[in-house]
């Protein structure tokens, strides 16, 4: 099953024509993902690949049935590429872009809520569903097929995370990279709830870092709402107060978002809390093994 | 993005928003002409980007314009220390002289994002219990702040200055006042780009009127590029060099207190691996993330900021290649040792994209560096190396 990426998912990628854009199409098409078309303002009629580049997202959805949108366009023009997609009809928007500023992800917010559009992202490496298909630019040889759902903020500690998994012979159902800023389409409750419904996954591993309190609103929803064992880590413990360390979001402000409170909530919580990157693989393997 | 509590005030002046009159000096003779322009008693506050500076003794009063010449002497110059500049302090190279005032009451009010999933919005904050430090307030006597969140659609709307207003008692006319003062500071935060507008106090002084006696702004950095004017407010004087010159070269660095010196690929990653050096025992130098698209040139500028850190006596490489190669990170890594003729041992992490044509282009070229497999394998081998 999986979640968000499937066999249905028709995929068309605003900025295809940038470097960016063309580099991680041909990677993503090499994973096998169905990309069905490409938008680049003012260069409709162009092909990559023999994908058709169109000049806006709504000929890409009426020529080619798109449903999912990456986004690979420089910050200053994502908002609007975002819009663009909502308004076309895309139901899971997956957009890459790191430096939009988090005025316009409130905006962007209240578009998707209006139009019950998803996003993932922004400032993230997008979404990969092993044997399917990708949106983002996860290394296509860390990813196995299997049972383990995997949700982060970051971007290479997952794929760290994720080539654990396959090393040990653990495959992923999905792997969802959310996204390091301080306001993100999608939360690490909404993923969740994502995971818990889905048939394909078993066991869930979960990456956070300092700043905000979405692993603390995590818990919450865990505690309640989630059945299935989740593992996780979270990076930053050593971050001094009051720095951006990166990611816009990871910022310990007026003595809140320490790594310390994120696992102290995470544990309450029943989370199986892991303090040594290094072992995230093995203890999924574990609870694996119990579960049989 | 920081900036100083005189460029603080002279936004708010442009936005309507009552601040006291006056100006910054980076001379005493500058201090004394800014003085002299003032009517009556002035303070002569220390610029710096810290709160505290008042108990630090960076804040001191002047009843003419010769004291102002002689208080802005001894304040320039200062190397003042507060619980934010760490024990080493900061150099005060500007002062702020301005009209003193007598606060009657001290009133908190901010505007900032929050970020939890129930709001994701600007939210205003006000308070009684001003000219003390919020974090204190709202851990001891959260009952004191009362807070509303502003819908993104709708906006600032006038209930909401009401509503705080009738929370911070005051009257008829003050009410008006602060009703424009919060619009005013609603827009611009949204104007801006701001992610934190405080004015702590925001005074009520004998004659009953509003005056923001202290102001403290931040910019969201990722909305500069649509400031220009906000990024020349930049004060380059008060980040660390290193970190000057790493954001030059388009690096992502933070210094740090210990000789573990780290270049990793991707924020998380980073945080991690300084967590893994503390794990094995060790103290990190700094954080630095080269990013999904570093050439080898970006490599080189962040091997020479690493190695200009006179503390670093070792250098941990962990780059899992992403968007960033391996081969790439390699022709980097040899490219700058050579340059830089490399005297530090290394210990280089690689996974990823073209993996093994990265390893193998690092064992052909003679230099001399550690190899590791593991995470944690590598920290402790660059632990161990400096000790």
């Amino acid at each position: 099953m999986a979640i968000l990426l499937d066999e249905k998912s028709r995929i068309v990628i605003q900025g295809i024509t940038g470097s960016e854009g063309s580099f991680h199409t041909r990677e993503a098409v090499s994973f096998g993902s169905r990309v069905v078309a490409g938008v680049t303002p003012g260069k409709g009629g162009a092909e990559l690949d023999g994908i058709p580049v169109y000049d806006c997202v709504g000929d890409a959805v009426k020529k080619q049935g798109a449903n999912v949108s990456g986004i690979y366009t420089p910050a200053a023009v994502s908002p609007d590429a975002v819009f663009e997609a909502i308004e076309a009809g895309i139901e899971l928007i997956i957009c890459m872009t790191e430096g939009i500023p988090v005025l316009e992800m409130v905006r962007v917010k209240q578009a998707l809520k209006g139009a019950g559009a998803r996003m993932i992202g922004p400032n993230c490496p997008g979404v990969t569903t092993p044997k399917v298909g990708k949106v983002g630019f996860m290394p296509n040889f860390i990813h196995k097929r299997g049972n383990v759902g995997v949700v982060s903020r970051s971007g290479t500690l997952t794929y760290e995370v994720i080539w654990q998994l396959t090393n040990l012979g653990i495959g992923q159902s999905t792997s969802v990279g959310i996204g390091g800023d301080p306001i993100v389409g999608s939360g690490f409750t909404d993923i969740l709830a994502l995971f818990e419904a889905d048939p394909q996954t078993e066991a869930i591993v979960m990456i956070g870092e300092i700043g905000g309190t979405a692993e603390e609103e995590a818990a919450e929803f865990i505690r309640s709402q989630v059945k299935k064992p989740v593992v996780s880590f979270i990076a930053g413990r050593t971050a001094p107060p009051g720095r951006r360390m990166g990611h816009a979001g990871a910022i310990i402000s007026g003595g809140k978002g320490t790594a310390a409170d994120k696992f102290k909530a995470l544990e309450q919580a029943g989370v199986i809390v892991e303090k040594n990157p290094a072992e995230l693989g093995q203890r999924i393997a574990e609870i694996l093994k119990t579960k049989k | 993005m920081k900036i100083h509590e005189y460029q603080a005030k002279e936004l708010l002046r442009a936005y309507g928003v009552p601040v006291p009159r006056g100006g910054s000096a980076a001379t005493p003779e500058e201090a004394r002409r800014m003085a002299g322009e003032l009517s009556g008693n002035v303070v002569v506050k220390a610029q710096i980007h810290s709160g505290g500076r008042g108990k630090a003794g960076g804040v001191k009063p002047a009843s003419s314009p010769e004291e102002a010449f002689a208080v802005s002497a001894e304040i320039l110059g200062m190397q003042l220390v507060t619980p934010q500049t760490g024990p080493e302090g900061k150099k005060v190279r500007r002062v702020l002289v301005e009209e003193a005032s007598e606060a009657q009451r001290e009133l908190y009010l901010s505007l900032l994002v929050d970020r939890s999933q129930k709001r994701e919005c600007v939210v205003l904050m006000a308070s009684q219990a001003g000219g003390m430090e919020i974090e204190k307030v709202a851990a001891e006597t959260p009952d004191k702040i009362v807070s509303c969140a502003i819908h993104p659609v709708v906006g600032f709307s006038p209930f909401q200055a009401r509503k705080l207003a009738a929370a911070l008692h005051l009257n008829a006319e003050q009410r008006k006042v602060f009703a424009d003062i919060v619009h005013n500071l609603y827009r611009l935060f949204m104007d801006k780009d701001c992610s934190l507008v405080e004015i702590n106090p925001l005074a009520i002084t004998e004659d009953g009127r509003l005056l923001a006696l202290d102001a403290k702004l931040d910019f969201d950095d990722d909305g500069l590029y649509r400031h220009p004017e906000i990024k020349g407010l930049r004060d380059r004087d008060e980040e660390a060099p290193l970190e000057v010159a790493a954001k030059n070269a388009s690096v992502n660095y933070i210094k740090l207190e210990g000789n573990v010196g780290c270049m990793v690929n991707g924020a998380g990653l980073a945080m991690t691996t300084m967590d893994m050096i503390k794990m094995a025992g060790g103290e990190p130098a700094n954080f630095l993330d080269v990013g999904g698209g570093a050439s080898p040139e970006q490599i080189e500028k962040a091997f020479k900021i690493l190695t200009s850190d006179p503390h670093v006596q070792c250098i941990l490489v962990n780059i899992f290649g992403g968007i960033l190669r391996c081969d790439r990170v390699s022709a980097g890594l040899i490219q700058a040792a050579k340059n830089i003729e490399m005297k530090l041992p290394m210990v280089v992490r690689l996974q990823g994209t073209n993996v093994d044509e990265g390893r193998k282009m690092l064992n052909e070229s003679g230099l001399r560096f550690t190899m590791a497999e593991g995470l944690y394998e590598a920290a402790q081998k660059a632990v161990a190396l400096v000790q």
